[in-house]
């Protein structure tokens, strides 16, 4: 009696087990060949997206993202998207187990150069380049789609453009009656008034490494100029090049000063800028995607909001580089999958995602686009306004290190930055690590 | 119901799903792993078969020995750490007042996530608001290090946090086993004039002996390949020098691309699992075990 019960029992789990196993392919079959995206078709189509704008970290963007999808889905009836979010460590992990195992989502996030390189190589991301030759020709920022392409195509479409000025505390500055710097030399003088005032003059969370890498790069770009910096970095020059050699030593001279915030290394970016935030530490120097934080997040008082305002890195004197030349570049964008079965609707998709969010990330979420803008009609904040306006007038803009570099290159350079911080290479090391890791990546 | 169970189909059929899901999702990624360690991959592309390179390589790799080291130390010290845990439970055990009260409190770190916990020591270290430094600061002690960033500090920094994250997990072991000891014995013993000292060594060590022997072992595989608590709070810096065999693979695969060495340091790790676990047993052997009578 209790044998064939058992049985049964059996079967019976086991034929549940085999009807969920079968539920996931269901929207296989879609009007793959078509040159017809979406609209008139009844035939039921899902997009998979997977983003990094969760609620609670980005609240602007995750609020953007869902008015783009609610109103594509009211003009597509037939479509639905469907949103996976995860936070920015997350989701890199993510992406790489989930292309390992082949099962990427339609339509995703990421970043350029040296992050897209493995992904093109495996085949996994479809080239855009029909995109950028239809509605969207000539509305990206020149640059901005480059950093994606590889080998003459392009496997994104950009979001946004970043540069990274220093961001200082005006009330701080006053108090101490310090005037912006406009040399290296002025920079150290002022670092050195606020620690003897017991101020932290600038806050690094460099336990994340590539806070470090943006001080290096503007040192680098200043003292040898950013020709020879992008060479090094792409393996023409080398960076035992004199100037690079005296940016690494800067470094230290800039942390023996005690320009940092104790336990930098220690700290993570978020830690460090929460010193910021306090008026514990007088600068900071971040990309500009730290801007809804300085102009419009409600949730920092607005009497600090206020006193933030910002200064581009200090030329060095005898330096080669030009004050107006700025480490920065395309944050994320969105590729479509090569195995994606709904191939043309997703891309139909990041074209109007791309074009929507062109416009409403400047007013929503304070993000500077990587698609023209005309922020004349706009109302926004003055910082905002100000930075977009050094962005159009940059003589050159150099892609940051570790996005630039081959994976396991930017890996060690990134370990090498937090040692040269920590003072446990000499600049020569330092220098000696990145041209033997940037040869073996070719 | 126990003519069902002499069956010997049946028995197989009950064993059969169990068994088929521990082979899918332990033996054949072990095996998977292994094999990903022969090739060169980068997680995404085409596998390139190298034989024995990753391995080999291995050998060579000062970083992958310092990390290994780290984890050694982690080892040592919870081994130690053990004995600790056993006074306790033995205090514990032994009726004194709030008993119950110590227990919970000793237990509470081990209802806390990893995260959590980790959070919170990062406010406890945090160089210049952190706990610990305002406390040493207000003690006298002008300039505390920056206990995350020192190179010197940081791996004995986190070991206090991990020690105490698994103190609940090790005493309740140990008090459990304590409390099963017959309280006859210890009577027996009280009446032939032993004193607390001698009742703990002689009789109630004896007792829990082979409880003592497992702990060591999950103590031990569990430093070995340790990850958590070392991932959140410093990631394995500054500079590597919080790194655990466990957080250097993880870098190793995840960043940097390099699956196929990624994966043969994990295999790696898994045989000295393995292999510290056979010497902790030679070690400890034992022909007569002790028992309650």
């Amino acid at each position: 009696m209790f044998k064939k019960k058992g049985l049964k029992l059996l079967l019976a789990s086991s034929l549940v087990l085999a009807a969920a196993g079968c539920g996931t392919n269901s929207s296989e079959s879609s009007n793959n060949g078509s040159k017809e995206p979406a609209g008139e078709s009844s035939e039921q189509i899902t997009i998979n997206f997977m983003h990094l704008w969760p609620e609670g970290v980005s609240a602007g963007q995750n609020k953007i993202v869902n008015q783009i999808i609610k109103a594509y889905q009211d003009e597509h009836k037939n479509v639905t998207i469907k949103q996976e979010v995860l936070d920015n460590e997350q989701y890199k992990n993510k992406l790489k187990v989930l292309s390992a195992s082949n099962k990427l989502p339609d339509v995703g996030v990421t970043w350029a150069a040296g992050f897209l390189q493995p992904y093109v190589e495996g085949k996994l991301f479809t080239p855009v380049d029909d995109l950028l030759s239809g509605e969207l020709n000539g509305k990206f920022v020149s640059g901005t789609t480059e950093a994606y392409a590889i080998d003459g195509k392009t496997y994104a479409l950009p979001l946004e453009f970043n540069i990274a000025p220093v961001y200082y505390n005006k009330s701080l500055f006053e108090k101490y009656k310090l005037e912006i710097p406009q040399t290296y030399e002025e920079l150290k003088a002022v670092a050195k008034t606020l620690s003897e005032n017991g101020i932290a003059p600038i806050a690094l969370g460099n336990k994340d490494r590539w806070t470090g890498s943006l001080w290096y790069m503007y040192l680098a770009d200043r003292i040898a100029g950013q020709q020879t910096l992008s060479s090094a970095i792409n393996g023409e020059g080398a960076f035992t090049d004199e100037g690079l050699l005296q940016a690494a030593t800067e470094v230290q001279t800039l942390v023996d000063s005690q320009a940092f915030v104790k336990g930098f290394n220690g700290l993570s970016n978020e830690e460090a800028k929460s010193e910021f935030l306090n008026g514990k530490a007088a600068m900071y120097m971040m990309g500009t995607w730290e801007l809804p934080n300085f102009t419009s997040n409600e949730d920092i008082p607005k009497e600090f909001r206020d006193s933030v305002g910002f200064f581009k890195f200090p030329k060095v004197e005898g330096g080669k580089g030009d004050i107006n030349s700025w480490v920065g570049g395309p944050g994320v964008g969105l590729f479509v999958s090569e195995n994606s079965a709904v191939k043309a609707e997703a891309k139909a998709f990041v074209e109007y995602f791309v074009t929507q969010w062109g416009e409403q990330s400047v007013t929503g979420a304070g993000v500077i686009p990587a698609t023209k803008v005309d922020t004349a009609s706009m109302e926004l904040p003055q910082l905002y306004i100000d930075l977009f306006n050094e962005m159009n007038q940059a003589s050159s803009i150099t892609l940051f290190a570790d996005v630039q570099m081959q994976a396991s290159a930017a890996e060690t350079h990134l370990n090498m930055i937090q040692a040269l911080f920590g003072k446990a290479v000499t600049p020569e090391k330092f220098s000696e690590e990145h041209d033997k890791a940037i040869a073996a990546g070719k | 119901m126990d003519k069902v169970l002499s069956n010997k189909k049946i028995i197989a059929l009950y064993v059969l799903p169990s068994l088929l899901l521990i082979l899918a999702i332990v033996y054949i990624p072990i095996v998977l792993t292994a094999y990903y360690g022969l090739n060169k991959w980068n997680g995404i592309g085409a596998m390139t078969f190298v034989g024995l390179d990753n391995y080999l390589a291995l050998f060579k790799d000062a970083t992958f020995w310092s990390s290994a080291w780290h984890s050694l130390l982690l080892a040592v010290f919870s081994g130690m750490s053990l004995l600790l845990y056993l006074i306790v439970a033995m205090v514990l055990a032994a009726r004194i007042k709030g008993a119950q009260l110590f227990r919970k409190i000793y237990l509470i770190p081990m209802l806390l996530s990893s995260v959590a916990i980790a959070q919170l020591w990062l406010k406890i270290y945090h160089p210049t608001n952190g706990v610990l430094n305002s406390m040493l600061e207000s003690l006298g002690f002008a300039n505390p290090p920056a206990w995350l960033a020192e190179p010197s500090l940081v791996l004995y920094a986190l070991f206090i946090p991990i020690l105490w994250q698994y103190a609940g997990f090790y005493i309740l072991i140990y008090y459990a086993a304590l409390k099963n000891i017959p309280a006859s014995l210890e009577e027996a013993a009280r009446i032939d004039g032993a004193n607390a000292l001698q009742i703990a060594w002689r009789i109630k060590l004896p007792l829990v002996m082979e409880v003592i022997k497992v702990t060591i072992v999950l103590a031990v595989v569990g430093s070995l390949k340790y990850f958590d608590l070392i991932f959140v709070m410093t990631d394995g810096g500054p500079n590597g020098a919080s790194e655990v065999m466990a957080s250097y693979m993880y870098h190793e695969a995840f960043r940097a691309y390099d699956f196929g060495y990624g994966s043969a340091i994990g295999f790696f790790l898994l045989v000295i699992c393995l292999a510290a676990t056979w010497v902790i047993r030679k070690l400890t052997a034992s022909k007569d075990t002790i028992q309650y009578s």
